[in-house]
């Protein structure tokens, strides 16, 4: 993780208020809130205008959703980095957010402290990966392990990230991974970074298979 | 190629072979029944375009399947929060795929070779030309039609439009689809026509057809669009009754149920985080999962334990799992030990959280229960978690099972289930 340089800037996109308000209370003292949207447009207007650091994104959101809003300020920002931040816990709304450029994906009734820590994570340049993601990343990408002829590096796990995946779906958190694997935290983050732009970019069979069966890309 | 694969865990709803509605050529006919068959599509797609080669079987097959297969849009259903959050837009919509055209290419050129096949071996006949036309505009508008059906499917103003049934939502697409097929049929009938040199009784034919269908539509029309009409209303009227009723049902029987307890509980602070904790899981399974098959499945009597667990203890029990398996008789003791674990974690390690991971692959169920509590010294346990202990390690012993137990004080505690499974293996096997 990179040294925070002051407090991070965040944007907070969600279309219930009363839950942009609870966001805001509880990190504000860590972070810098810059600004608040509540659909699409809003979005990509206040995202544009303030520059943040993190945007803090609903998948569900008025307009068409938060993949939308990454398709069209993505591209322009590249410095501006996303979290999802969502009550559903769908497969496609998971891989289809991840696949639309965010950085992590995080559940609601995520605690205070930890929102913080992946902000930063985020901020850092880094993925954020739930016990829930990495399950879906192990189930996209089953049974790929052993098959080290043909496919591309994009379209299987090494060894080492399945085990990095396997141990976060186990609910370790990335230092309780480095321990475990006698690895560093530095180098945990650099294998789930790279399984992030795998999920990306991968146009694996069996991974765009899943998907499309779940009815997403 | 396992028949115990993931998607066939619900055995008891006969299989039926669909119209794939999405990454299809023609009408979606050879993908559907490759995913019904378990073959590779380009060997269904191979066998339509050889036996075309025998007088045309190939697409006389082709047509009747596409007129008989329903398209497999009608059955999906996503989870109703879910289709909710796609109606108002909150989600992203369907994107137009990156289609690989090197299939459609081939096929194009391997039909090309054996139209030129044909007309070499049997010389061009009269039919020849304009039956070959007419085909293809038969084609092309019943493309169209399958267009204008899965429009219909997702719109929800429920008014059936007759000029809706045959454009879909309009588009360019649409009307180029519409001329190309009508465009196609008229021209197969003009080439005939030129061919036999009959151009004139060609055109009379043409003008009394004509007439005919005018007057047909003059007759039935009106009474085809009341019949719409009320069809749509009818639909419509349904639909909204059945889900004002399923919500009432839901939300009488959970939320308003929570909400009284939580009421009665006010000044009880945990008491009412495990009930709201256990609505909102409620809720959220109900809102975003794909409907579980519960009781029959490992993963699914897993959730339903830590369900049990987290109403009991308090404590939230996050449950991932990866693959499932078929619940039997050597999974069930897995599960049960999984519980006591969980039970353990929830009890006494005083943690805030326990985390349960499931893996099913290559031949092997392996069972994760973590807490980051106050751990123990596995050398020195006290009498009754030695006891407890045992009942996780013996039950798994006697299956035919491993179970293994790692902690250290104030380290957390990590219990290990695995268990060998038959030939469940449930990769995403094709």
């Amino acid at each position: 993780m990179t040294e925070p340089t002051g407090p991070h800037r965040v944007v907070i996109v969600d279309d219930h208020a009363m839950f942009r308000s609870g966001v805001r209370s509880e990190i504000a003292g860590a972070v810098d809130v810059v600004g608040e949207a509540a659909d699409v447009d809003e979005a990509v207007q206040v995202i544009t205008a303030t520059r943040p650091d993190v945007v803090l994104l609903d998948v569900h959101l008025p307009g068409g959703g938060g993949a939308e809003v990454m398709r069209r300020v993505g591209p322009r920002l590249p410095s501006t980095r996303f979290l999802a931040l969502s009550v559903s816990d769908a497969a496609e709304d998971v891989i289809g957010t991840i696949r639309g450029g965010a950085r992590g994906y995080v559940t609601k009734s995520i605690t205070g402290p930890e929102l913080v820590a992946a902000v930063g994570r985020v901020a850092g340049g880094d993925a954020v990966f739930s016990p829930r993601l990495a399950g879906f990343v192990l189930d996209a990408f089953a049974g790929s392990i052993e098959v080290a002829q043909v496919d591309e590096d994009l379209d299987r796990l090494t060894g080492r990230e399945r085990e990095v995946m396997r141990l976060i779906a186990r609910g370790y958190a990335y230092k309780e991974v480095a321990s475990e694997l006698f690895i560093s935290v530095k180098t945990v983050e650099t294998h789930v970074s790279s399984v992030l732009r795998k999920l990306q970019l991968s146009s694996r069979h069996e991974l765009t298979r899943w998907a499309s069966e779940r009815r997403l890309l | 190629m396992d028949a115990m694969s993931t998607g066939s865990l619900d055995r008891d709803r006969p299989r039926r072979a669909t119209r794939r509605s999405e990454d299809r050529v023609l009408g979606g006919v050879a993908a559907g029944l490759a995913d019904h068959l378990g073959v590779e599509v380009g060997w269904v797609r191979a066998v339509f375009l050889l036996s075309t080669g025998l007088g045309g079987l190939g697409v006389a097959m082709y047509a009747g399947l596409w007129m008989i297969l329903p398209s497999d849009a009608r059955f999906a259903e996503a989870a109703p929060g879910l289709e909710a959050a796609t109606r108002q837009g909150k989600r992203p919509g369907s994107t137009s795929r990156r289609e690989d055209k090197g299939w459609f290419i081939a096929l194009g050129a391997a039909a090309l070779g054996i139209v030129v096949l044909v007309e070499m071996v049997l010389g061009a006949g009269l039919w020849f030309w304009p039956v070959l036309l007419g085909v293809g505009g038969l084609a092309v508008l019943w493309r169209q039609a399958d267009e204008a059906q899965r429009e219909r499917w997702v719109d929800t103003t429920g008014r059936i439009d007759p000029l809706r049934a045959v454009l879909g939502r309009g588009g360019p697409a649409a009307y180029a689809r519409l001329a190309a097929g009508v465009g196609l049929l008229a021209g197969a009938l003009v080439l005939f026509a030129v061919q036999t040199g009959q151009t004139g009784v060609a055109r009379e034919v043409l003008v009394a057809g004509l007439l005919g269908v005018l007057g047909l539509a003059l007759t039935v029309g009106p009474w085809l669009f009341r019949l719409a009409g009320d069809l749509s209303e009818e639909r419509a009227a349904r639909v909204r009754s059945q889900e004002r009723a399923d919500v009432a049902a839901h939300l009488h029987d959970s939320v308003l149920q929570t909400l009284a307890l939580i009421q009665k509980h006010a000044e009880d602070g945990r008491a009412v985080t495990r009930l709201a904790r256990a609505q909102e899981r409620d809720l959220r399974s109900w809102l975003y999962d794909d409907p579980a098959p519960a009781s029959s499945s490992t993963a699914g009597a897993l959730r339903t334990a830590a369900a049990e667990v987290e109403d009991a203890h308090g404590v939230p029990v996050e449950v991932v799992t990866v693959g499932d398996v078929p619940l039997d008789e050597t999974l069930g003791p897995v599960v049960l030990a999984a519980r006591e674990a969980m039970v353990n974690a929830a009890k006494h390690s005083g943690a805030g959280k326990v985390d349960v991971y499931l893996e099913t692959t290559h031949g092997r169920v392996e069972v994760f229960v973590r807490d980051r509590g106050c751990g123990f010294d596995p050398a020195d346990v006290a009498e009754d978690r030695l006891g407890v202990r045992h009942s996780i390690l013996d039950r798994l012993d006697r299956h035919g099972g491993q179970a293994e137990v790692r902690s250290a004080p104030g380290d957390g505690t990590e219990v290990r289930l695995t268990m060998p499974v038959a030939q469940h293996t449930t990769e995403e096997s094709t």
